[in-house]
């Protein structure tokens, strides 16, 4: 993926010095190994900070929103899809924007890595597939493809589905057995075990709204949960409101959700929010045979009629 | 989908209930009503999504 940082910065250089874009929005290095952070390169010496690698879990997407400049973009399948939701809903011109589409391989889940040493990990160097980590102690070898994040596990769409440019070779998409395996398991307890299913899901969350940040989908200029006139959920701690946050912030992403795994990547408790908005995922497919942002001439099922909408659960 | 949901979190299903009713019917209100009020109670209070309750 070496090969991959080098040509986004020519790129980004390119397009920088002839003017096409004003800045280049990309990943740099973090400040911790396996860490990369959202940037926006506005000079051909920022664009040479750019990388990418294994770890770039963040969408770039959530950086586009009603930004007026021309803008080089940098963007794996689901970023891509998530340009395509903002293009659809009006939030940057397609015009605006130069597209660096990566085919992608997936993310790997640093979580699942730190969990095979004892000390911290302080270094991580990747060729081709392989990920190499190593802490003060000790030095492993992993496979990337081993230790995914579980949306890039699930994802069919690697491929950037809108690009200008195309860094590499587009990679073969997966075809999966059963996509949605995790939320058919909940669909299979009763009542009450899902309900305590989500109460646990949801124990550690402290409100920090990180989940909602990171989202690309989430760009209100003011969220419903940060209302107080009226207020529409309370802002404390109580189990509820943890839940009807949850609950509507999923739901206000339905028929929208790409399964980027940016909200997941955000939570610093660790929550598997997604256990929300996969059901959606699941429904819209179901539903209305829709994929999130896939086209940039069709309008999201739940803001459009047809009458062959399913309407069973009217009475 | 909010219906679907909602039961995927653990609401029943009876709990939240949809209907389309004209203000030309007056007897299916009645009757989508009673019915709605039945289901509800045979599911006993709610305690789901209720502040106090936890």
């Amino acid at each position: 993926m070496e090969s991959y940082t080098e040509q986004i910065r020519a790129l980004a250089v390119d397009l920088l010095k002839s003017g096409q874009v004003d800045v280049v929005i990309g990943y740099r290095r973090g400040t911790v190994p396996m860490a990369t952070v959202p940037f926006l390169a506005r000079t051909q010496k920022q664009a040479q900070e750019l990388v990418w690698d294994s770890h770039c879990t963040l969408n770039l997407a959530n950086y586009l929103t009603n930004r007026q400049e021309k803008i080089g973009i940098v963007a794996k399948g689901c970023d891509s899809r998530n340009i395509v939701n903002h293009i659809v809903e009006n939030k940057i011109k397609r015009e605006q924007l130069h597209i660096i589409g990566v085919p992608c391989k997936g993310m790997v889940n640093p979580k699942e890595l730190q969990a095979l040493f004892k000390d911290e990990i302080i270094s991580c160097t990747e060729a081709a597939d392989t990920l190499t980590i190593a802490s003060a102690q000790a030095e492993v070898k992993v496979e990337r493809e081993d230790h995914l994040r579980d949306n890039c596990a699930l994802c069919t769409h690697r491929n950037p589905v809108i690009y200008d440019d195309l860094v590499g070779e587009t990679v073969t998409e997966p075809v999966l057995e059963d996509p949605f395996k995790d939320v058919n398991a909940i669909e299979a307890m009763d009542t009450d075990t899902k309900w305590n299913y989500f109460d646990d899901l949801l124990k550690g969350c402290i409100r920090c709204y990180a989940c909602r940040n990171a989202c690309p989908l989430c760009y209100c200029p003011t969220c419903f949960v940060d209302e107080s006139n009226p207020q529409w959920v309370g802002k404390g701690q109580n189990d509820t409101d943890i839940k009807t946050f949850h609950l509507l912030r999923a739901y206000h992403c339905a028929g929208r959700c790409t399964d980027c795994g940016a909200c997941e990547a955000a939570c610093p408790m660790d929550i598997h929010v997604r256990a929300f908005t996969r059901k959606l995922v699941k429904d819209s497919k179901e539903l209305f045979g829709w994929e999130a942002g896939l086209d940039i001439s069709k309008r999201p099922p739940l803001d459009t009629f047809a009458p062959d909408d399913p309407n069973d659960f009217i009475k | 989908m909010m219906a679907n949901l909602l039961e995927h979190m653990g609401m029943e299903k009876d709990r939240v209930q949809f209907s389309w009713i004209s203000s030309a019917e007056a007897t299916k209100f009645a009757a989508v009503a009673r019915e709605v009020a039945q289901s509800v109670e045979a599911l006993g209070p709610n305690t789901k999504l209720v502040k106090g309750s936890d």
